[in-house]
């Protein structure tokens, strides 16, 4: 961006505000000319990153200025993307633009990267531009660690073994991929050890592949190796599917951690074995966005953020607030749980630029579908309250899963995306 | 992006010095503060606590309870917005003590207090009805990662 960022903006709100003074008492347009109370860059337009600029913007009544930093120009959701790989959704279903969320709630957008973040002078870099602030918000989602598998740092690696974890051109590659297969293949995938983002995602990935090996290829196999002891998520759920509309199809392994990948061969190595597979998809081990592990706010042994839990603000960097799958939390890397996260920490930056004390006890729901089939979807739903003693957000009592997989909540699951599409990005 | 502040200034009026000085004199109060006693009046404690386990519900209820994606046939993602709040506290009792019939509600309904279920049952009767489509998809751009 933008000069905005070298004016002078303390200077600006002098003057703007003896010039809004005059302007109220004459014409009574007050809103139109009244000075932001505040200036807030949220750098991500995910679910978290465009949730919070929204709510922000709603709930401070449009007196908090807000700049969305963010390098795609399109939001691609990974809740229904593995539907792309099972062949019943396009990745074109599934990509949706930031016009109407910017025109609708005067949130202004850049369109870049932030490189740097100094927090002593409130200040963000970006590849062409920087930004000044008074509250910062960090939404950058995931960054894959492939320290333990190097050989697939690179994107021409990634051509070949796609990780497809974060929704866009790597989950068309997997689809065509898995398109191209002759029957009688083998699709070997991973589960990465948690926490990682959507805790049952891998899951319901083997079952998407499995579903469409069952309707077009069904002399076809998929391997899961799961670095976990278990199942992780909705696993009696899971375990009844894997063994019985999957049987002879799914074959899950816990406690089978990728050790070695031969990109050439697409050939995995674990303590166990050497399998290999005619198309490959490893999800790398995962730790907080990158920007939060440069601007210090991850500790050096432990790659996701700590936050305070009623403001959301970092427990390293006063000033910054860390939203969604980089926040280091006992619970789901969700979308539902970004969106929850952020309307909390909207809700407490607009108090604490009143000069007001956040919400004490903040309460949130999180409901989470699972495909099982191309139809069929189940659920585990909960509620998440405030603990004064523990101070974080703990599991309320009556939460829990669907009894079974349903076409009914297959169809909640896309009432469930079409309504989160909408609170997000309108 | 355009700076608005910088076209504000280039094409105002108060670049007339002059001017600008009458209107420094002319700020006795600082309307900083006015605006901010404006947001924190909105935003007293039970209000602010509420909005947001309101807003909770928006990812299968639509913002502010208008649900893009009601079902007609059983009452799923139902619009909230509007809702009378007898009906609302009906409905959230029945799915918290079992009597009445939920795929997903109940995990959500006995999660919640009795008085949670009461104050939203207000908000959401206060929310105006607004009706909205589901989100219109695009293409993907080659540039996308």
């Amino acid at each position: 961006m933008s000069n905005a960022n070298q004016f002078n903006r303390r200077d600006f709100i002098k003057f703007a505000g003896a010039a809004s003074a005059l302007v109220v008492s004459k014409s009574g347009f007050a809103r139109a000319t009244k000075p932001p109370i505040g200036r807030v860059v949220v750098i991500g337009g995910g679910y978290a990153g465009a949730t919070v600029a929204k709510y922000l913007r709603l709930w401070s009544l449009g007196s908090i200025e807000v700049l969305v930093v963010e390098p795609n120009s399109q939001f691609v959701s990974c809740p229904l993307s593995n539907l792309v790989l099972g062949g019943s959704k396009s990745i074109n279903d599934l990509t949706f633009g930031y016009d109407a969320l910017k025109a609708n709630h005067g949130i202004k957008w850049v369109q870049d990267t932030v490189t740097a973040i100094d927090a002593s002078a409130k200040k963000v870099t970006m590849l062409r531009g920087e930004l000044s602030y008074d509250r910062l918000v960090v939404a950058p989602g995931v960054d894959f660690n492939y320290d333990s598998l190097p050989m697939l740092a690179s994107v021409e690696a990634q051509q070949q073994i796609p990780h497809a974890w974060k929704a866009g051109w790597q989950t068309v590659n997997l689809r065509k991929q898995l398109e191209a297969m002759p029957d009688g293949g083998v699709f070997v995938m991973n589960v990465p050890k948690a926490p990682y983002r959507c805790p049952p995602g891998p899951y319901e990935r083997a079952c998407q592949v499995a579903s469409y090996f069952k309707a077009h290829k069904s002399k076809s196999k998929v391997i899961v190796l799961d670095a976990n002891a278990e199942i992780i998520s909705k696993k009696g759920l899971f375990t009844k599917v894997f063994n019985e509309t999957y049987a002879g199809i799914v074959d899950y392994r816990p406690d089978n951690v990728i050790t070695n990948v031969d990109v050439a061969t697409k050939t995995v190595s674990t303590d166990f074995d050497k399998i290999k597979a005619d198309v490959l998809n490893v999800i790398p081990p995962q730790r907080a966005g990158k920007i939060a592990q440069i601007a210090n706010l991850t500790e050096k042994d432990y790659p996701w953020c700590d936050i305070n839990f009623l403001t959301y603000e970092s427990k390293l960097v006063s000033n910054v607030h860390v939203l969604g799958d980089s926040v280091a939390a006992g619970l789901p890397k969700s979308a539902h749980m970004a969106t929850n996260q952020a309307k909390v920490c909207a809700n407490a930056i607009v108090q604490l630029f009143a000069g007001q004390a956040p919400d004490p006890a903040p309460v949130f729901a999180n409901t989470c579908y699972s495909y099982v089939t191309d139809k069929s979807a189940m659920h585990v739903a909960n509620v998440y309250r405030y603990d004064e003693g523990k101070k974080i957000m703990v599991s309320a009592e009556g939460g829990g899963v669907s009894i079974s997989p349903s076409e009914k909540e297959g169809a909640y699951a896309v009432a469930w995306a079409q309504n989160i599409w909408a609170d997000t990005l309108t | 992006m355009k700076p608005l502040q910088n076209i504000w200034f280039k094409n105002s009026w108060f670049k007339d010095s002059a001017f600008l000085a009458l209107l420094l004199i002319t700020s006795v109060c600082t309307p900083l503060i006015g605006h901010a006693a404006e947001v924190s009046a909105f935003s007293d404690v039970q209000n602010i606590h509420i909005r947001q386990l309101a807003a909770s519900c928006a990812a299968c209820h639509g913002t502010q309870g208008n649900s893009v994606a009601a079902s007609g046939d059983d009452g799923a993602n139902a619009v909230l917005s509007g809702m009378a709040p007898a009906e609302f506290t009906e409905k959230m009792l029945g799915f918290k003590d079992g009597s009445r019939k939920a795929t997903v509600m109940h995990h959500h309904a006995k999660g919640l207090t009795i008085d949670e279920i009461n104050q939203l049952a207000v908000h959401f009767s206060q929310q105006k009805r607004v009706v909205t489509t589901a989100l219109k998809p695009q293409t993907l751009k080659a540039d996308h990662e």
